[in-house]
């Protein structure tokens, strides 16, 4: 299973981490700390698996970010490979060619996004159509919604005027 | 609605963040947008709490505290719209974690939303609750989930069967329950659900043996179609990911049928043909495809033995070693090691390119190929692949250097065909890299260079020459300067000497330079200085034209601020000045260690190694007595919070020289004898053990005390846990022998491996005892209980127990069963403890109590700690 997965941009700046193993909140800023200071100075040709505290973290670099995902020693690590560039293709599609300022201003979307992709440390969905089309229903759902207050805003501003 | 508390949006906040030139600006900035939500918070500002929630995901993400926010994800999970409720969840994801109470409180809001009309809002409690819920919420929310396997909208069945994952890992007691309706997910045509229902499949199989009979009777066959078809299957732009068809799907059948296949002839015969076929037609060209054929090989091993298929996953993996990507290489010798139990010979076949990988650029593929390389070495290759291994710790980086040094003289130690070429290499060991060997690698040479005789003048020969040329190698100092005062005078007569060798003239003033530069040099520590010292002392006798000058070198430490050096100073001058009619009987070569018992005590303290607990005693010539001795004293010391006398890699050394006066602790000795030059010899017999054999003469006197003591104080330094662990199950057991209300030996945990119970604390008045158990598939927990008994003859009332762990630990304590206890063992109070090891396998447990009790009204506090915990929990 996948522990966690990182954003980390080139300047050791986090873009994203979540958690699906319990890690209190002093532990998280330390893996942090220590995965980013390993898997930035690693040279461009090396392999992209490292070993850490009796797990594996798999990571890729797209751009200025580091995608890290950790896994157990006895996961496939050529497939999380795959995984984290299904997910970096869905970011692509949903953003349209995806940069980092996107997952910046729109972090909790990068989330939600991730959410569709994972849980429980899990794989949930091969197919990035069926995931973008959920995406886009979520969020009709809510622009629908905020057309709706603004309307009733509207009402009950004209019955107290 | 206030219009000033709303503050910015979202993404103003961002920006004023980005654009902080200094740490201090952002703190600033962060700080006026915290106390903007705090107040919004305070006045219950609903317009703007979710806005207020992500800004404060986004300052969690920047590590800083945002604690005060957690009941706001709370109120927005509560609401009704989906928007709110989107944002709720998320936020309880990212600010919360399983561990804390608040999340108890949102269990109802899940409930409600897993049954809620709007399918969205059933999917984000789904997501949710698969993220991060705990083993109570798990309880709680099961039902629901499992009923939501059977939902008509697909993504809602795959979420739960995620969710399902979770939920199971936390109580495997729910697993039963989850297995029809996984059954039925198995037939599925939707790729979401068959590979969420697949992977739930296999982690049922996991945590059920059930499970596991069930599926492989009646799903095996299914899933080898399902694969087949999916092998087969045309083209699909949806899945296709470099021209094969859903690799996630591919991978995941090819885990759960190697969970089904392993161990089951029958199941394993069904899936060999289709695995021939993804073996041989899957493209290797690209990521997806290598990471099937990678599963693929894995399953192959995995399941029972066919040969062909086994020579072609072995064929596929030679192939990755020699490929140029690095991350092919890196799973072949991932997998090469998983392989070397199922054909061994196979291989062996690959090890010069294995060799290549040791000194690869990349840190992660020399690491795997080193652990590889262990793994290869016998007695028939021993040799050359240590000389590769010695020859490349010239050349490699130094943080590799401890690594490597550590498993080079774990191969010479295990597999050396002979003692000359064990003290071969491990002196280039020591010369490349002393500074990494560990203390108990050259202790263990010390004591093979004093079992070799005929090879005493070649080592220190050897050993001068070495030093010659580095002298920067602490280890090699120590080991050299031993040498050089024990067998100074072959160094110096050339004697023994050996054809291999290229006779050298030293002379006497020669051998006491490098001594005397061994003391002087200001890198040399303590212990190596204590044993120059020693060397010195040993010369003076060995080399009588150097006693004036070698009184000199010694006299220079008698005001040495450390303890240590000015009595050795002090003492041996006086041997040289006013002893001379015994010194030369005092400092006699040291009588030959027992190799066999010293082996035994290593191996005993080495980690993997299972020792039984009379295995330790029994190696110990004369020594039985003592060891026992120990234990004793060791149950006794739990009582008193005193931790276990520290004696360092030094001690072990100056007691193998038997000049360390100190009394080794648990000798049990009760005199306490005082260090001085005229008692010396009495001294040095006090240790020895009345049992001995009366044959030994003096000398062996000597060695005999000095036997027992480094026996004892080496327990410390390098067997303390294993035997006590050892002692403690015998000393349980006697305990259950002795005592009629003792509870009876625990049952062993259904997983089959069993941990004998321990005393773990007893006084006078009080004994606790833990029973283990594990369950299974969470090898990192262990369930423990206590149970306390009274044994004085005064009722214990307000009994309460406490405990604490290291940072490594996580320890859960549950409420104990009573707080008053009955006199005279006329009762128990049970207590369990979960406690979870994040080092599992590296470092054993241990634990701090603290027991608070009232007799007639006093209070009584007792404290211990609990070291002997069996080895591997």
């Amino acid at each position: 299973m996948i522990h966690f997965v990182l954003l980390i941009s080139r300047q050791g700046k986090v873009r994203l981490t979540k958690w699906y193993s319990p890690y209190s909140q002093k532990e998280r800023s330390k893996v942090i700390r220590e995965l980013s200071g390993i898997v930035l100075n690693r040279g461009p040709k090396l392999c992209n698996f490292v070993e850490w505290r009796g797990h594996r973290v798999v990571y890729r670099r797209y751009a200025g970010l580091y995608f890290c995902m950790c896994i157990d020693e006895a996961d496939n690590e050529l497939e999380v490979l795959d995984i984290i560039h299904h997910f970096v293709e869905i970011l692509d599609r949903y953003f349209g060619s995806v940069c980092e300022l996107d997952l910046i201003f729109n972090f909790h979307k990068a989330y939600y996004i991730l959410d569709e992709v994972l849980i429980a440390g899990e794989f949930q969905e091969s197919s990035k159509r069926t995931i973008i089309r959920l995406l886009s229903t979520h969020d009709s759902m809510v622009e629908m919604a905020k057309e709706e207050a603004t309307s009733i805003g509207n009402m009950i501003a004209q019955v107290t005027k | 609605m206030n219009p000033f508390s709303s503050g910015t949006r979202l993404r103003d906040m961002i920006r004023a963040i980005r654009a902080c030139k200094t740490a201090a600006e952002e703190r600033a900035v962060v700080r006026k947008e915290c106390a903007a939500i705090r107040a919004a918070i305070n006045e219950n500002d609903q317009d703007y709490r979710h806005r207020n929630l992500a800004k404060l995901m986004f300052i969690h993400m920047l590590g800083y505290p945002t604690h005060f926010g957690q009941m706001e994800c709370l109120k927005l999970i509560a609401s009704p719209g989906f928007p709110e409720k989107r944002i709720g969840y998320l936020g309880l994801m990212l600010l919360l974690d399983e561990r804390q109470e608040v999340l108890m409180l949102v269990t109802n809001s899940v409930k409600q939303d897993l049954n809620h009309t709007n399918q969205y809002i059933v999917g984000l409690a789904l997501c949710a609750l698969g993220n991060i819920c705990s083993a109570e919420m798990a309880r709680d929310l099961a039902p629901e989930v499992e009923r939501l396997l059977q939902f008509r909208d697909p993504n809602i069945r795959k979420k739960a069967a995620l969710c399902s994952i979770r939920i199971i890992k936390k109580v495997p007691d729910l697993a039963e329950n989850f297995i029809n309706p996984v059954a039925a997910l198995l037939k599925e045509k939707h790729h979401g659900v068959l590979i969420t229902g697949i992977q739930l499949c296999t982690d049922l199989c996991k945590v059920s043996s059930e499970a596991l009979e069930y599926f492989r009777k009646k799903c095996t066959d299914g899933l080898v179609r399902t694969l087949r078809d999916l092998v087969n299957s045309p083209y699909a732009p949806e899945y296709d990911i470099a021209g094969i068809t859903d690799p996630f799907l591919h991978i995941r059948l090819l885990k759960l049928l190697r969970v089904l296949g392993q161990g089951d002839a029958d199941a394993s015969d069904a899936m060999n043909d289709i695995l021939a076929q993804v073996a041989t037609k899957t493209e290797s060209n690209k990521n997806a495809g290598n990471a099937i054929l990678y599963e693929c090989v894995e399953t192959i091993m995995s399941i029972e033995d066919n040969g062909g298929l086994r020579v072609l996953a072995i064929n596929i993996l030679g192939r990755f070693l020699s490929n140029r990507d690095n991350n092919i290489r890196y799973v072949a010798l991932n997998m090469l090691m998983r392989a070397i139990t199922v054909d061994a010979q196979a291989v062996q076949r690959h090890r010069a390119t294995i060799l290549e990988c040791v000194k690869d650029s990349d840190a992660s593929i020399r690491k795997r190929a080193l652990e590889l390389v262990y793994l290869l070495v016998n007695e028939s290759n021993v040799k050359p692949l240590t000389k590769e291994l010695v020859d490349y710790l010239e050349v490699s980086d130094q943080d590799f250097k401890g690594d490597l040094t550590a498993k080079i003289c774990s191969i010479i130690e295990k597999f050396s065909p002979e003692k000359i070429w064990y003290i071969d290499q491990m002196l280039k060991v020591l010369t490349e890299a002393g500074n990494f060997v560990k203390d108990e690698v050259w202790h263990a040479l010390v004591v093979v260079i004093s079992n070799a005789s005929d090879l005493h003048g070649y080592t220190v020969r050897a050993l001068f020459r070495a030093l010659q040329t580095t002298a920067e190698q602490e280890s090699l100092v120590r080991v050299a300067v031993w040498c050089i005062g024990e067998y100074g005078d072959l160094l110096v007569n050339n004697a023994g000497m050996l054809n291999v060798e290229d006779p050298i003239t030293v002379t006497e003033s020669d051998a006491v330079d490098v001594v005397e530069s061994a003391i002087k040099r200001h890198t040399s520590d303590l212990t190596t200085k204590s044993m120059a010292l020693i060397a010195l002392l040993k010369l003076s006798s060995r080399f009588p034209s150097c006693s004036g000058r070698i009184k000199d070198i010694v006299v220079q430490h008698k005001g040495s601020l450390v303890l240590e050096l000015q009595q050795r100073s002090l003492e041996f001058n006086s041997i040289i000045e006013k002893h001379q009619n015994i010194r030369s009987a005092l400092v006699e070569r040291m009588p030959v260690l027992d190799e066999a018992s010293f082996g035994g005590r290593r191996a005993s303290s080495l980690p993997n190694t299972v020792s039984t607990s009379n295995g330790t005693a029994v190696k110990l010539p004369n020594g039985v007595a003592k060891p026992s001795a120990a234990p004793l004293v060791d149950l006794l010391d739990l009582s008193d919070d005193v931790p276990a006398p520290s004696s360092s890699g030094g001690d072990f050394l100056q007691d193998l020289l038997g000049v360390d006066l100190a009394p080794a602790t648990q000798s049990g000795t009760s005199q306490a004898p005082k260090a001085g030059t005229d008692v010396l010899l009495d001294l040095l017999s006090i240790g020895s053990n009345p049992a001995q054999d009366n044959s030994v003469s003096t000398p062996d006197i000597l060695s005999s005390a000095q036997d027992h003591k480094p026996a004892i104080a080496s327990l410390d330094v390098l067997a303390a846990p294993s035997l006590t662990q050892a002692s403690s199950s015998t000393a349980s057991n006697m305990m259950d022998l002795l005592d009629g209300f003792a509870p009876a030996p625990p049952k062993p945990a259904n997983n089959g491996t069993a941990y004998p119970s321990i005393v773990a604390f007893e006084s006078s008045s009080l004994r606790l005892t833990f029973n283990f158990s594990k369950q299974p598939g969470n090898p990192q927990t262990t369930m423990i209980s206590g149970t306390f008994t009274n044994l004085s003859s005064n009722v214990f009332t307000d009994f309460v127990f406490q405990a604490a762990v290291p940072k490594f630990l996580q320890l859960h304590l549950d409420p104990a069963s009573g707080n008053s206890l009955p006199a005279s063992g006329n009762g128990t109070i049970t207590q369990s403890l979960k406690v979870t090891n994040s080092q599992h396998g590296k470092k054993p447990l241990v634990m701090r109590l603290r027991i608070a009790y009232k007799v007639d009204g006093k209070d009584v506090l007792e404290e211990g700690q609990i070291n002997n915990f069996p080895r591997d929990l």
